[in-house]
C-alpha cells in the first residue's frame, strides 16, 4: 500500500468516507478472526463432539455444530484464515508476476509486448471460474493449487493495468531525460516507471481481493478447492447442502462470513478508487 | 467490413492459444487415465488398446497435433466414461445452459434497468441509496449461497418451487418454468447488481446532457423525457456490459448448475472433472471459452454498430 498511502491526505479522506470505514471495519474483523482464533476459548475446528451432532446454536456452541459435532463458530473463524490467505497469496503472486510482465511489455514494446500480451489474452479468453477449474483439475485439489489457479485468473488483469501505465509513462519527458543521461532500460523501469505506475496497479489488486475470495469459495464449494478436514467457507457450504432441512444454520453462517468479508473488500476498494480519482 | 475481418483475424492466435492451453492443462495430469478407467488389475492387452485409441503412447507434441487436427474437423473425441462423442454430449448440455442463461438475463434486466433509472432520477435520495446498497450487496453475494438460501426459503420452508432438476420446455411448459425460476433468479441477481450500477451511472450522465434539457424546456412530460429520450442513449454502455456479462455468465453457470443439478454444460464439466473424464473436460472448457470469446467479439461489433461515433475511429 506504500505508494497509495504516500499520497497526501488519502487516509484522511478515506477516514471521512463512512462506506470505506464500514469496509475497513469488516475487513479488520476478518483479519482479527484469522489472527486470534487460536487464542479464543473454542473447541478446535476439526475436533468432533459426537454427543452434540447437528445441534442448533446454543450457549455451548454459539453458532451450532455440524454432522460430526464440530463447532461452527470455530470452523468459520478458521475459515477466515484460509479465505484471507488464498486471497492475499493469489493476488500477491499475480501482482509480482503480472506487474512484471505488464511493465516489461508496456515499456519495451515491440515483439516482447506482442508475445507477452497475446499470452495474457489467451488467459483472459477463459471465464475466470473455468480457468481456475481447469487448473485445479490438472494440478489436483489442494490449498496451494487453489492459490495457483486463482493467481492465474488474476494475472492477465494486473498485467494489462501495468502495461497501460508503463505505456503512458514511457513517453513522458522525465523518462526521456533519464535515457539522455545514459541510464539503461532496466534502471529506468525500476527507478522511473515502477514507482509512478504502482498506485493504479495496487488499486486494481485490492479490487481483485474480493473476487479472489469469492472464487476460492466457488472452488471449495464444488469440491475442487481447499480439501476437508481443513475448514473453508466454501467447503462448509458444500457439507451444509446435505442438511438444509435439519440444520439450516450450517448454511447461514459460512455464507454470511463470505458475504461480509467480500462486502468489506468491495466497500474499501470503492472508497480507495473514488478517492484516487482526480475528479474527486 | 474490413474492421470485422481484422477483428476475426486477430482472434485466430487467441483461439489457437485456447486449444494449446485446454490440451496441455489436461494432458499433463498426473496419473494414467487408462488405469483409472480400467482398474489396476486390467488385462494388459485391453490397456494397450485403449492407450493406442487415445494416443497416450505418443509424445505430447504429437498428441497435441493429432488432437488439434481432430478438433479442426469438429471431433472432440469420445468420453472415457460413456464412450459417447464429446461433441454430442456438449450439444445436449448446451440447450439447458442457454435456456438458463437467457432466463437469467431477462431476470437481471427486469430488475436492473428500472432500478437504475429510478436511482438516477432521484439521485442522492432514499431510493438511490437503497438501489446502490442493494447493488453493492448483490456484487458481494456469492451466487451459490443465494441459491442455497432460495432453496431453503422456497423449496423447504415454503415448498412452492422445486429445488433441483430440469424439465424439457416443450413437454411440460409449466413444470419447466417452475424448475427454471430459482436457478434463473440466482444467476440473474449477480448480473443485475452490475447492470444496475451501470444504468444508474449512464443515466446520470445523460440526464445532464443538453438535449435532455431541451426536451424538458419544450415541455415534454418528465416521464417521457426519462424513459424515451434519456434511457435510449443511456442503454449504450449497458448493452456492452450485458454482452460482457453474458460471457461471464458462461462461467457463472458452472456453480449455479451444480447447486440446482441443472443438466447443462457447467454441471457436465464439474462431473467430468470428478470422473477424470478428460476428453469431456477438455471439450467443455474449449467450447465454453470459445463461446465466451465469440460473445465478447459480437458485443464489441454490436457496440460499434450501435454507436456511429465509434465507426470512423477504428
Amino acid at each position: 500500500m506504500s505508494a497509495v498511502a504516500m499520497r497526501p491526505g488519502l487516509w484522511r479522506r478515506l477516514l471521512r468516507d463512512p462506506r470505506a470505514m464500514l469496509g475497513l471495519a469488516l475487513v479488520a474483523l476478518a483479519v482479527l478472526a484469522a489472527l486470534l482464533v487460536p487464542l479464543l476459548p473454542l473447541p478446535g475446528p476439526e475436533a468432533p463432539d459426537f454427543m452434540a451432532t447437528l445441534s442448533p446454536p446454543s450457549a455451548a456452541h454459539l453458532l451450532g455444530t455440524d454432522d460430526l459435532g464440530r463447532d461452527t463458530l470455530s470452523r468459520i473463524l478458521s475459515g477466515a484464515r484460509v479465505s484471507l490467505l488464498v486471497g492475499v497469496a493469489s493476488v500477491g503472486a499475480a501482482l509480482l508476476l503480472g506487474g512484471t510482465i505488464g511493465l516489461l511489455a508496456g515499456f519495451l514494446g515491440g515483439w516482447v509486448d506482442g508475445v507477452l500480451m497475446r499470452c495474457m489474452d489467451v488467459l483472459l479468453a477463459f471465464p475466470g471460474i473455468l480457468l481456475a477449474l481447469g487448473i485445479t483439475a490438472s494440478l489436483g485439489a489442494s490449498l496451494t493449487n487453489t492459490v495457483i489457479a486463482i493467481a492465474a485468473v488474476n494475472l492477465p488483469v494486473l498485467a494489462r493495468v501495468a502495461r497501460g501505465q508503463a505505456m503512458a509513462l514511457r513517453g513522458l519527458d522525465y523518462v526521456h531525460a533519464q535515457r539522455a543521461l545514459g541510464f539503461g532500460s532496466m534502471t529506468i523501469l525500476w527507478r522511473a516507471i515502477l514507482p509512478n505506475a504502482l498506485s493504479p496497479i495496487l488499486v486494481q489488486a485490492s479490487v481483485l481481493l474480493a473476487s479472489s475470495i469469492i472464487t476460492e469459495s466457488y472452488l471449495s464449494f464444488l469440491g475442487l478447492g481447499v480439501q476437508p478436514p481443513t475448514p473453508s467457507w466454501g467447503n462448509m457450504l458444500r457439507d451444509a447442502i446435505g442438511f438444509l432441512d435439519q440444520a439450516p444454520w450450517l448454511a447461514w453462517f459460512p455464507g454470511l462470513a463470505i458475504f461480509l468479508t467480500v462486502l468489506g473488500f468491495n466497500l474499501l476498494g470503492d472508497g480507495v478508487r473514488d478517492r484516487l480519482d482526480p475528479r474527486d | 467490413m474490413r474492421m470485422i475481418a481484422g477483428r476475426l483475424l486477430s482472434l485466430l492466435p487467441v483461439l489457437f492459444g485456447l486449444c494449446v492451453l485446454s490440451f496441455t492443462l489436461l494432458a499433463t495430469v498426473p496419473g494414467d487415465p487408462v488405469t483409472a478407467m480400467l482398474g489396476l488389475e486390467a488385462d494388459p492387452a485391453a490397456i494397450a488398446t485403449l492407450r493406442a485409441r487415445y494416443a497416450l503412447d505418443q509424445p505430447l507434441p504429437l498428441r497435441f497435433l493429432a488432437w488439434f487436427w481432430q478438433v479442426l474437423q469438429g471431433d472432440l473425441g469420445r468420453s472415457i466414461q460413456t464412450g459417447r462423442p464429446v461433441l454430442g454430449m456438449i450439444g445436449a448440455a448446451l440447450l439447458p445452459t442457454l435456456q438458463l442463461a437467457l432466463a437469467a438475463l431477462l431476470v437481471s434486466l427486469a430488475i436492473a434497468i428500472p432500478a437504475g433509472v429510478v436511482a438516477a432520477t432521484r439521485r442522492n435520495g432514499a431510493a438511490d441509496f437503497m438501489v446502490s446498497l442493494v447493488a453493492l450487496c448483490g456484487l458481494s453475494l456469492p451466487s451459490f449461497w443465494l441459491g442455497i438460501l432460495l432453496i431453503m426459503g422456497f423449496s423447504i420452508a415454503l415448498p412452492v418451487l422445486p429445488s433441483s432438476g430440469h424439465v424439457p420446455f416443450l413437454a411440460h411448459p409449466w413444470e419447466a418454468l417452475r424448475h427454471l425460476v430459482l436457478p434463473a433468479v440466482t444467476l440473474g441477481a449477480a448480473m443485475a447488481a452490475a447492470t444496475m450500477r451501470m444504468t444508474r451511472a449512464a443515466m446520470i450522465e445523460i440526464l445532464s446532457a443538453d438535449y435532455v434539457r431541451t426536451a424538458r424546456a419544450k415541455g415534454l412530460p418528465p416521464r417521457r423525457v426519462v424513459w424515451r429520450h434519456a434511457l435510449r442513449n443511456a442503454l449504450m454502455p449497458v448493452v456492452t456490459l450485458v454482452g460482457l456479462q453474458l460471457g461471464q455468465l458462461m462461467g457463472g453457470v458452472v456453480v449455479t448448475e451444480s447447486v440446482f443439478s441443472w443438466p447443462g454444460i457447467g454441471k457436465l464439466t464439474v462431473d467430468a472433472i470428478f470422473a477424470r473424464d478428460f476428453p469431456v473436460v477438455q471439450g467443455t472448457i474449449l467450447v465454453t471459452a470459445t463461446l465466451f470469446v465469440l460473445i465478447n467479439l459480437v458485443t464489441d461489433l454490436l457496440y460499434t454498430l450501435l454507436d456511429p461515433r465509434l465507426r470512423g475511429r477504428s
